[in-house]
């Protein structure tokens, strides 16, 4: 915690302990009237480990629970169990009722609207000056401070002279810019990105993610990427882990995992990415079949295998490949979501309607 | 059915857009939001129209329907659809023209539906309104067209609410070609979707094309399904075409700076990972010249010192 945001030396990358860890995570709403026992599971046994100065992306389509992660890691919302740890504590435990403001220095977040999360009545100096305040680093003075507020837009990449704008003066990608330097005031450890693309012009998206990428490479700043974009996730992630109905079911290194996916939902999500140059790939039986073996799997390719035993009773986790990739697939026989949260998935046409579904559905619209 | 399918690329086009610009007007300042537009679409084409939010391009969808509403107006140019100038259609005219010559999906169009009358009642009301069939005989039409989506007739008894976003497009989908259109306008008609969903719903559009032989114009911000649908494409920027050709050719070989930058904000999903540079913030083009042929049947807007106003050096920072 002790670099500066200017500097652009590295953090220790060799120890052991991980930038962030959750285990065992779960988090069910309650539905229904006042008096209703009924609860919606939105995450269930969610096991991530962050590295140190590495990029993990969380995909997943709307609905599976991306953004519930993103809010228990933010404590923006409390998880009905599990540990979350930083730096090996456990935050959960040590600030039991509320985020502290030592966690908030830890760790930050960047929201996919940068038109909401930037109050219009306050110059873009404000912010980046409140955080700097709040945290005890705006370097004691005035001079000082202000060095660092042009130290830090120049960082995001944009001009010093911006401070006084406001912020409808900017571009979306600007205010993503301001947005991504006022997480980085506070000089954290890690950054959860919610969709942090998905509302602006796609032409200036990858300019953000290209910051994100430098951040990283400079700073040593762990991210959690979520996003419904496997593309860039690609583009950006070191790893990839794919959600699908609150559970994860697939991670490893992006590139492995995208070429090689070995879950029928990642390869569902992998086949349905537009690419001008795989055009005319889509195939209504196969799309049927992999939507089949999403749904009520019954074999798995692991079965047999004498050294990965298969389990219909726990998210037994195989491991695919080569071990150096660190690329794991949950067993197909696990089939937890006969009763868990509804997805996009459930009510389609090509798939036989289910009366579940449809209560599903309702829960989550 | 009955009309047979072209092959697209027809000389007799459905769809003739010339100069078409459209001002935004107010009381102190005016602002063009599209500019000397001009395009035509062949009978059985899929024509793609390209751009970021506020780059005009739903205004030209609504212009061709005759939907604009104050403070926008229509400035200059013309839209003639099969031989007939759009802009001078009395009001009784319009409503023929209206879904059933030219049908539109809009933008989030799932939520457009009415969400107190069943599908049912919705789709037989186009019939009895449009085409003034008999009630039964609308209801029997109904199950068909959503046969044709591929939703069972059975849900034709249910609320929008009880479907999903994805099926509720289909639905919307269908009510579009209800009466067979010769075009259909798509203004980013996935856009609320998950993927998964949009591949089956554009593959739905794809089959409904080639089985009814209906035009499209086919208008998104996402260059990759722009490739895979549309036989040919053009670039807005502005208000203005920087870029026009073969759908195929712009995605090999985009030639306009802007085409580049859309280009390159999807990262590809197979081969290596290289750097990609999208377009820097700030980066503007100012008076964008007409278009000239840069090879045959691609036209650009050309770009340079003299020709068009654009900070190269911001864009050669791009490249940093």
């Amino acid at each position: 915690m002790s670099h500066s945001v200017l500097s652009s030396s590295r953090p220790d990358i060799s120890t052991k302990i991980p930038a962030l860890e959750i285990r065992g995570l779960a988090k069910s709403f309650p539905t229904g009237g006042l008096f209703s026992r009924e609860s919606v599971r939105a995450l269930h046994g969610v096991d991530l480990t962050i590295g140190r100065g590495e990029i993990v992306a969380l995909v997943g389509e709307s609905g599976s629970g991306k953004s519930t992660l993103a809010r228990c890691v933010a404590r923006l919302e409390r998880p009905s169990s599990g540990e979350i740890l930083i730096d090996g504590v456990d935050v959960l435990k040590r600030d039991r009722f509320q985020a502290s403001r030592a966690f908030r220095s830890q760790l930050q977040m960047v929201f996919q609207d940068p038109f909401g999360s930037l109050n219009p009545a306050h110059r873009i100096e404000h912010f980046l000056q409140r955080s700097l305040a709040i945290h005890g680093k705006g370097g004691g003075s005035g001079e000082e401070t202000q060095r660092r507020l042009e130290g830090l837009m120049t960082t995001v990449g944009l001009q010093a002279d911006m401070l006084n704008s406001y912020p409808h003066e900017l571009s979306g990608g600007q205010r993503q810019r301001v947005a991504i330097a006022r997480a980085l005031a506070v000089e954290p450890q890690v950054i959860l990105a919610d969709e942090p693309t998905s509302m602006l012009d796609v032409s200036v998206r990858i300019g953000v993610l290209n910051l994100m990428r430098k951040l990283r490479d400079e700073q040593g700043i762990s991210m959690l990427y979520i996003t419904h974009d496997l593309a860039s996730a690609r583009y950006l992630a070191d790893r990839t882990a794919v959600m699908f109905a609150g559970e994860l079911v697939e991670e490893g290194e992006s590139l492995d995992l995208l070429a090689n996916p070995a879950h029928p939902y990642t390869q569902l999500l992998v086949s349905a990415v537009p690419d001008p140059a795989r055009a005319g790939s889509y195939d209504p039986v196969r799309r049927a079949e992999l939507r089949q073996a999403v749904m009520a799997s019954t074999k798995c390719e692991f079965e047999g295998d004498p050294n990965q035993a298969c389990s219909a009773e726990a998210p037994v986790r195989h491991l695919v490949g080569d071990p150096e990739d660190r690329h794991w697939v949950r067993c197909h026989l696990y089939q937890p979501w006969a009763a868990a949260a509804g997805h996009a998935l459930a009510g389609e046409p090509t798939q036989p309607s289910r009366p579940a579904s449809n209560a599903q559905e309702e829960a989550s619209a | 059915m009955t009309i047979s399918q072209v092959s697209f690329g027809s000389h007799e086009p459905v769809l003739d857009v010339k100069d078409l610009t459209v001002k935004y007007i107010g009381d102190t300042r005016s602002t063009t939001a599209v500019d000397r537009v001009s395009f035509s679409i062949g009978t059985g084409e899929v024509f793609g129209l390209a751009g970021e939010s506020g780059c005009g391009k739903s205004t030209i969808a609504n212009s061709i329907m005759r939907l604009l509403k104050d403070p926008a107006k229509i400035a200059g140019g013309s839209i003639s659809f099969g031989g007939k100038d759009v802009l001078a259609m009395s009001p009784e005219e319009l409503r023929r023209f209206r879904w059933q010559d030219v049908a539109m999906v809009f933008q989030s169009a799932m939520n457009s539906l009415n969400p107190v009358l069943t599908i049912g009642e919705q789709i037989v009301d186009i019939f009895t309104t449009h085409a003034g069939y008999p009630r039964r005989e609308s209801l029997r039409r109904a199950g068909e067209l959503l046969e044709l989506v591929r939703i069972d007739p059975a849900r034709l008894k249910s609320y929008p609410h009880q479907l999903s976003g994805g099926m509720r497009q289909r639905a919307v989908i269908a009510m579009a070609v209800a009466l067979k259109p010769s075009l259909l306008i798509l203004d980013e008609p996935t856009t609320a979707l998950d993927v998964v969903v949009q591949q089956e719903i554009m593959a739905q559009i794809k089959e409904l094309q080639r089985e009814l032989g209906f035009s499209v114009l086919f208008i998104t911000h996402d260059m990759s399904l722009m490739v895979e649908l549309s036989h040919r494409m053009a670039v807005m920027y502005g208000g203005r075409i920087v870029e026009t050709a073969k759908a195929q050719d712009v995605y090999a070989t985009p030639r306009h700076p802007y085409t580049q930058a859309l280009m390159g904000a999807f990262p590809p999903l197979t081969g290596p990972r290289v750097p990609l540079t999208g377009l820097p913030d700030g980066v503007k083009f100012r008076d964008i010249p007409d278009l000239s042929e840069a090879a045959p049947g691609h036209f650009v807007a050309p770009v340079g010192p003299d020709a068009s106003a654009v900070d190269t050096a911001l864009l050669e920072g791009a490249a940093r």
